[in-house]
């Protein structure tokens, strides 16, 4: 599904080196499908001992319903290589995460399922951060995030990853295309190996 | 050296508009970042493309009781019993050597690539976990993937790759007796902090690492990912082809001599550059515990908690109930954990066999030991390392994942001390409001016996 704009209140969450075991514990990860994270995102930060949600946690206060931006703490993602925390993030309601900085494989687990990551510089984040539930819009053709005054900042989106998100292409797609250079390679090694 | 094994893989080289395709010489699988990547697989009517690069084992949701592994007794969640069960469909309808629950070679996927000779230098090596960086340990460029791309390397033997950036981690002088490989990989995360590696493949070098055995250099490429990098390597010399020789699927006789050949070659050139480097003597260092709720949070274990007044590292000290200026070896342990893909190895159990023989667990303390995989705990019964953990009173368990993540039931109980030799400190990583302090074995078996966070160098080594 192609990701082309993104209009939507923010949400913030200032914690710097939130890890994806936060954001889905490892105790769910039990599951076999994609569907249905979205119930236990943040689970041990969202909801007490005995599963009540807690008011004060950002997440269940009424303003985050229906907001699709996190702004997020520097370094976001870190950790555990689960898929699972992109997936939480989307199912319940995410479609991008505004952050100064995001770990590797978070980064990459989020573009591959439509999950905008976008690194924006300090002074803008702190702003973010310190105005949490203003309305922003993320443009992906032209990389750029509008803030409510107008003003627009630019944002780093690896070329392959945009084409990717515009056009709502598969990267599986791309790499069955390469079959015939995949078997010109594994030829190639085979010989060289032994 | 990882441009070496870079380019030695590159499919398709990499452009302005579309990343490398890199082509992945062995995937590693198990059974918790699998089953969508199946799923997906099926849904478009692919097929397995490499299953001779690809194996299975069950390793994080797997029960560790061994009348649950071997026992007949079912395993407790029911879902693990599903994710479990799904793996075998995968495995057998694709056509992948899987180790199921009973397989005499199974264990987590990071020690048995190592202990069955498939992990090499030069290699190429993913899986759907991010502790994969163990194996670069050989000189190999091992990273963790998502379960997206799991189905990619599934299905095309292939990744998109953007070129990483390379860090020179140099280690000189040598480790101080009684100072252990995970002390210096606490002490360098602490260095370069949790997300200091980010982008940046590691090479650990110098005279401490070329010292070490590929159990130690295992325990470092293991906690890369802690500093934020996807890969740590060591180049291969002849510790690692040592090693090698003995394992069961390393290459043999005349294909034994051409690969030592192609390996000799790997290592670094002389007056290479790196895009950043950091210096550390390793001959300063002390034991290394944690304090925090993550890996960057760590102090020696002769210092105390520091301050630093933001709300972050507040709301990390409250949720391990310390103070800062309060000694590291006054915080009470309750829980002690051996095991996990970095220090569950044969050395690691020796090691803290070593310091708590003859010894009981203080009052009050519960230990838990969890071989890396059926192998080690073999070997480790076989020299009567299980009969020092039962003496001390510690449980001694089949092997797996088990509380480095607690996915399969062996959780530590809310607000409770864990001491553990895993590599994460993440609120609730051993249990909900679990307060874990990680440390090497060493440290981890002398404060199972004060029933406190002890200096190991104060018990016999």
């Amino acid at each position: 599904m192609a990701v082309k704009n993104i209009r939507s209140r923010t949400v913030a969450l200032p914690a710097t080196n939130v890890d994806t075991d936060q954001i889905i514990p490892a105790r769910f990860l039990t599951a076999t499908s994609k569907a249905g994270f979205g119930k236990h995102l943040f689970a041990d930060w969202r909801y007490d001992a005995d599963g009540n949600p807690k008011p004060d946690f950002v997440l269940n206060r009424p303003e985050a319903k229906g907001a699709a931006i996190l702004i997020a703490g520097r370094n976001i993602g870190c950790g555990s290589s689960r898929e699972h925390a992109p997936w939480a993030l989307q199912d319940f309601g995410f479609q991008a995460v505004i952050s100064t900085e995001f770990a590797d494989i978070f980064r990459t687990n989020s573009l591959k399922n439509g999950l905008l990551p976008v690194v924006i510089d300090e002074s803008t984040h702190a702003w973010l951060l310190a105005n949490p539930g203003v309305e922003v819009s993320i443009d992906v053709e032209s990389t750029t995030l509008t803030l409510p005054d107008g003003s627009q900042v630019k944002f780093p989106l690896e070329g392959f990853a945009r084409f990717c998100l515009l056009n709502g292409v598969d990267e599986l797609g791309f790499l069955l295309s390469q079959h015939t250079a995949i078997s010109a390679y594994e030829r190639a090694a085979s010989e060289r190996n032994h | 050296m990882f441009e070496k094994v870079w380019e030695n893989h590159v499919v398709v080289p990499e452009t302005a508009d579309t990343p490398a395709v890199l082509f992945i010489d062995l995937h590693l699988t198990h059974e918790v970042t699998t089953p969508q990547a199946y799923t997906e697989l099926r849904s478009r009517g692919l097929k397995l493309r490499r299953p001779d690069l690809t194996l299975a084992t069950m390793d994080h949701s797997t029960p560790t009781r061994t009348e649950q592994v071997f026992g007949g007794v079912p395993i407790a969640v029911d879902s693990a019993a599903k994710q479990v069960r799904q793996l075998e469909i995968n495995a057998q309808e694709f056509g992948v050597e899987l180790f199921n629950l009973q397989d005499s070679r199974r264990g987590i996927v990071h020690i048995i690539g190592p202990e069955l000779g498939i992990t090499q230098p030069g290699k190429t090596i993913v899986c759907g976990d991010s502790h994969t960086s163990t194996h670069g340990a050989f000189g190999a460029l091992a990273f963790g993937i998502g379960t997206t791309e799991v189905g990619h390397v599934l299905a095309t033997q292939c990744l998109l790759q953007r070129r990483p950036k390379t860090f020179a981690i140099n280690v000189a002088g040598r480790l101080p007796q009684g100072v252990t490989a995970k002390d210096l990989i606490l002490a360098i995360i602490g260095k370069i902090g949790v997300s200091g590696g980010t982008g940046h493949v590691l090479e650990y070098r110098g005279p401490a690492i070329e010292a070490m055995s590929m159990d130690e250099r295992m325990t470092i490429c293991n906690m890369s990912i802690e500093a934020g990098a996807r890969a740590g390597m060591i180049a291969p010399d002849a510790t690692t082809f040592e090693y090698l020789a003995a394992t069961p699927r390393a290459p043999k006789g005349a294909d034994w001599d051409a690969a030592v050949a192609r390996w000799s070659k790997l290592p670094t050139d002389p007056g290479a550059t790196f895009d950043r480097s950091i210096e550390i003597n390793a001959a300063e260092l002390v034991p290394m515990v944690t304090y925090g709720t993550h890996p960057g949070m760590v102090a020696p274990i002769t210092g105390s908690v520091p301050s630093q007044g933001d709300a972050v590292f507040e709301k990390a000290l409250k949720y391990m109930g310390l103070k800062a200026g309060e000694p590291i070896v006054n915080v009470p342990v309750n829980n002690v954990f051996v095991g996990s893909c970095t220090n569950g190895r044969l050395s690691d159990l020796r090691n803290a066999a070593r310091v708590l023989r003859g010894h009981k667990l203080a009052d009050g303390v519960k230990m838990l030991v969890v071989p890396g995989s059926q192998a080690v705990k073999r070997a480790a019964e076989a020299e009567g390392l299980h009969q020092v953990f039962l003496d001390a009173g510690a449980e001694w368990r089949e092997s797996g994942c088990s509380m480095c993540l607690g996915m399969n039931g062996d959780l530590v109980p809310t607000g409770h001390y864990s001491i553990s030799t895993s590599n994460r400190n993440f609120e609730g990583r051993q249990g909900q409001g679990a307060r874990t302090l990680l440390a090497s074995p060493e440290t981890a078996a002398a404060s199972a016996i004060r029933g406190r966070v002890t200096d190991p160098r104060e018990f016999n080594q």
